[in-house]
C-alpha cells in the first residue's frame, strides 16, 4: 500500500517537475528578456538609462546566468511562494491572481462533482436496462454532450438565460457582490452562480463518463460472482448494485483521474466565455501581453493543481480497489 | 430408492429468444435428484448442462426463457411446488435459491466478488436465510469454513478471494453454498479449474459432506472420471436433450447410444498400446442455433441410418425403472423398418 502511494507521489513530483520546466521554457521564449522589455518602456516615457544600469538590473535578477542557474533561481523563488512580477500589471503575480487560484479550483471541482453525481447514476441505469428506451436516451444525449464543444454550450447557456429567464448567467458573482469583500450573503451568491460553470465543464466528461461506467458495468454484470450472488437469494437489485456495481466503480475512479485534467483546461476556455474571475481570462491576455512571468506561473500552478487531482483520484482508486490496497496490482 | 425424491425435471425446454433467432440450449430434459444421491449430468461443452442448472434455480439470464416443462421440488412437507409457475424474483424463488438449493461453480477465482471478503459473502449468504446478528453469523461462517477444511478459518474470512489458492477458493465456495443448509448442491463443473489432487479432495469433500447430511448432488461435468467416482445415476446429454440415463453401473458397463459408446471409448486407459492414437468422435458440437435435423447426434454417429435418423427425432426406449436410451436403434424399430421399406 505504502509503495504504491510512494510511486504514485514520486511520478506526481516528477511530473510537476515537467510541468515546471515548461513553465519555464513559456517564460523564456518570447526574444529579449524582461530587462529589454523594461528598458524598451522606460525609453518610450522618455528617460534615458545608461548601458551599466541594465547589466546592473540583468545582474541582480540573474539574466547574465546560465539557463539552468535562471531555472534553480526562478523555482528557488517559487518554491518560497515568489511567483515574479507581472509586467503588465506592475505588481507581483500572486497579487494579480488573488483570488482567482481558489476559484478555479472550486469550479473545476463543482464541474467534477456535478460529473460524477450525472454519470454515474445515468451509467448504471443504462446498463442494468440495456437497450430500453432509457438507455437508448441516455446514449443520445451522452453522445451530444461529447460532441458539443464546452465553449458552445456555455454560449447557447448564456443565450437561453438571456432568452427565456431574462438573467445574465455569467459570472460567479453578482454585480453588487463582485468587489465586495468575503462574507455569507457573497458565498450564496457564489452557489447559485456556480451551476452553470459546473455544468457546462462538467458535461462532456459526464458523457464519457457515462459510456465508461455502463461499458464497465455491462462487463461485470456477466462475471460469474454475479450469478453467485443471485443463488444465494439475492434480490435482483441487491444482487447487481452490491456486487457489479462496486466493482466496475474501480475503473470509473481510475477514469476521473483522466478526465480531471481535461475539465481543468476546459475551465481557462469556459472562463473566458462565461467571464468568470478565474485564471483562464488571466492566463489569456497574459499570453496576448506577452506578460510571461504571469503565464508561466498561471501554467505551473494550473499544472500543480491538475497533479494533485489525479494523486487524489489514484488514492481513492485505492481505496476502492482491495487488491490495489494489498499490493497485488 | 427413489421414494424421496427431492427435484424432479421433466421435459425441461429452456429456448433463448434472441432477434437473430431462437436458440433451443435445454429442449426437453427429463430427471430426478433424490435425497442422499448424487445425479451425474454429462455431456460436451454447449450441451446445455449449465443451463439446465440456471433454469432450476430460474436465473438464467435474458433472453433465456423456460417455454416448457415442469421443475417439481418436494417441500419440506412432502408436497410438490413447480418452481416453472413460480415467480424468478418472487421472495419464495429466493427463499428456494442458497435455501433449498446450493450452487457451486466451475470458475472459483471468478465466482467471488474481488472486492468484498470471503466473510463478507459468506455472512451474508447465512444471513440471507436466517435471523442471525453479524457476530454470530460471522461464527458460524468460521464453522463452515472448518468443516470444508479451511485451515485458519478466522484469518480466511477476512481474506479476498483472489488471496486464496484455487482449491482452498473452491473449498470456500462450497462453505457458501452450503451456508444456509441447502437439501441439493448444484456442482456445475465444481473441479475442472483445478489440478488433479486438488481435484479428488474437492469431491472427497463434497462425497463425506452428503454423507453427512443426506443432501442430495446434481453433478454437472464433462468428465467422465468425476461421473464414474461420485455419480449413482447419470443423465448423459448432448445439445440440449437426453440422449441415455440410468445408473452409474448401466452407462459404464452396459452403455447403449452411440454417443455414449464414442464418449466412453474417447476416454485414455492406462493399459492402451502406446502411442495408439486415442478414438475421437469425429466432427463436432454443432451450434444449438442450427441443430441438424432427426436425431441431432446422427452427422457424427457412426451407425446412423440414412433415411431415419436425418429425418424422424428418436423416440424414448425405457427398458426399465430409471433406464432410458433416444436412440432409432432401439426400441420399436417398426416404425424404422416400414420407413426404410417405404424408401425401397
Amino acid at each position: 500500500m505504502w509503495a504504491y502511494i510512494l510511486r504514485r507521489a514520486a511520478l506526481g513530483v516528477l511530473t510537476l517537475f515537467v510541468i515546471s520546466i515548461i513553465s519555464f521554457a513559456i517564460i523564456q521564449l518570447p526574444p529579449g528578456d524582461f530587462v529589454s522589455t523594461a528598458l524598451a518602456e522606460l525609453a518610450e516615457s522618455g528617460t534615458e538609462t545608461a548601458d551599466e544600469f541594465a547589466a546592473q538590473l540583468r545582474a541582480e535578477y540573474g539574466l547574465d546566468r546560465h539557463i539552468v542557474v535562471q531555472y534553480g533561481i526562478w523555482m528557488g523563488r517559487v518554491l518560497q511562494g515568489d511567483l515574479g512580477t507581472s509586467f503588465f500589471h506592475q505588481k507581483p503575480v500572486l497579487e494579480v491572481i488573488g483570488d482567482r487560484l481558489p476559484l478555479s479550483m472550486l469550479v473545476s471541482v463543482s464541474a467534477l462533482v456535478f460529473t460524477l453525481l450525472i454519470a454515474i447514476p445515468i451509467g448504471i441505469y443504462s446498463a442494468v436496462r440495456q437497450y430500453s428506451a432509457g438507455d437508448h436516451i441516455a446514449t443520445f444525449l451522452g453522445f451530444l454532450g461529447l460532441a458539443t464543444p464546452n465553449f458552445l454550450l456555455a454560449l447557447v447557456m448564456l443565450y437561453a438565460g438571456f432568452l427565456w429567464l431574462d438573467v445574465s448567467l455569467a459570472g460567479l458573482f453578482s454585480v453588487e457582490y463582485a468587489t465586495a469583500p468575503w462574507s455569507l450573503a457573497k458565498l450564496g451568491d457564489l452557489l447559485v452562480h456556480l451551476p452553470i460553470p459546473a455544468i457546462v465543464l462538467g458535461t462532456a466528461g459526464a458523457a464519457q463518463l457515462i459510456r465508461i461506467t455502463r461499458a464497465n458495468l455491462l462487463d461485470e454484470k456477466r462475471q460469474p460472482y454475479v450469478t453467485t450472488a443471485r443463488a444465494k437469494g439475492l434480490s435482483n437489485r441487491r444482487a447487481i448494485g452490491k456486487y457489479p456495481v462496486r466493482v466496475a466503480m474501480n475503473p470509473v475512479a481510475s477514469s476521473v483521474g483522466l478526465l480531471f485534467p481535461n475539465i481543468v483546461s476546459g475551465a481557462v476556455i469556459v472562463s473566458v466565455v462565461l467571464s468568470l474571475p478565474t485564471m483562464g481570462p488571466v492566463l489569456l491576455s497574459s499570453l496576448l501581453s506577452q506578460d510571461m512571468y504571469l503565464a508561466g506561473a498561471i501554467i505551473l500552478l494550473l499544472g500543480a493543481f491538475t497533479v494533485l487531482g489525479v494523486f487524489l483520484s489514484d488514492l481513492a482508486l485505492m481505496w476502492l480497489d482491495p487488491r490495489i490496497r494489498h499490493g497485488n496490482l | 430408492m427413489r421414494t424421496d425424491r427431492l427435484l424432479s425435471v421433466r421435459n425441461l425446454k429452456t429456448y433463448f429468444l434472441a432477434d437473430e433467432g431462437v436458440t433451443k440450449a435445454v429442449d426437453g430434459v427429463s430427471f430426478d435428484v433424490s435425497a442422499g444421491r448424487t445425479l451425474g449430468i454429462v455431456g460436451e461443452s454447449g450441451c446445455g448442462k449449465s443451463v439446465t442448472a440456471l433454469s432450476i434455480l430460474r436465473i438464467v439470464d435474458d433472453p433465456g426463457r423456460i417455454v416448457d416443462g415442469e421443475i417439481l421440488l418436494t417441500k419440506n412437507d412432502g408436497t410438490p411446488v413447480d418452481l416453472v409457475t413460480q415467480r424468478p424474483n418472487g421472495k419464495f424463488m429466493r427463499s428456494v435459491r442458497g435455501g433449498e438449493i446450493g450452487l457451486v461453480f466451475q470458475e472459483p477465482m471468478t465466482s467471488f466478488s474481488p472486492v468484498h471478503t470471503i466473510g463478507n459473502q459468506l455472512t451474508e449468504a447465512i444471513r440471507l436465510h436466517e435471523r442471525l446478528n453479524k457476530a454470530e453469523a460471522r461464527e458460524r461462517a468460521a464453522d463452515l469454513l472448518t468443516m470444508v477444511g479451511i485451515p485458519r478459518p478466522a484469518a480466511t474470512l477476512d481474506q479476498y478471494s483472489w488471496e486464496l489458492s484455487g482449491g482452498l477458493r473452491q473449498r470456500a465456495m462450497i462453505a457458501h453454498a452450503l451456508a444456509p443448509d441447502p437439501r441439493l448442491l448444484i456442482a456445475d463443473e465444481p473441479t475442472t479449474a483445478l489440478d488433479v489432487t486438488t481435484q479428488a479432495q474437492i469431491l472427497d469433500l463434497m462425497m463425506s459432506l452428503q454423507e453427512e447430511r443426506s443432501m442430495a448432488i446434481m453433478l454437472i461435468t464433462h468428465d467422465l472420471g468425476v461421473i464414474a467416482e461420485t455419480a449413482d445415476d447419470v443423465v448423459v446429454m448432448y445439445l440440449g436433450r437426453e440422449v441415455e440415463q440410468g445408473s452409474v453401473e448401466n452407462i459404464f458397463y452396459d452403455p447403449q447410444h452411440p454417443y455414449t459408446r464414442a464418449l466412453l471409448r474417447s476416454i485414455p486407459a492406462l493399459d492402451a498400446a502406446p502411442k495408439a492414437k486415442l478414438p475421437a468422435i469425429t466432427g463436432s458440437v454443432p451450434h444449438p442455433f442450427d441443430r441438424p435435423s432427426g436425431c441431432s447426434f446422427h452427422p457424427r454417429c457412426s451407425e446412423a441410418i440414412e433415411g431415419l435418423c436425418d429425418i424422424e427425432e428418436p423416440e424414448t426406449w425405457r427398458p426399465a425403472e430409471g433406464r432410458e436410451v433416444v436412440c432409432h436403434l432401439f426400441g420399436d424399430r417398426e416404425m424404422a423398418v416400414s420407413i426404410e421399406g417405404r424408401r425401397s
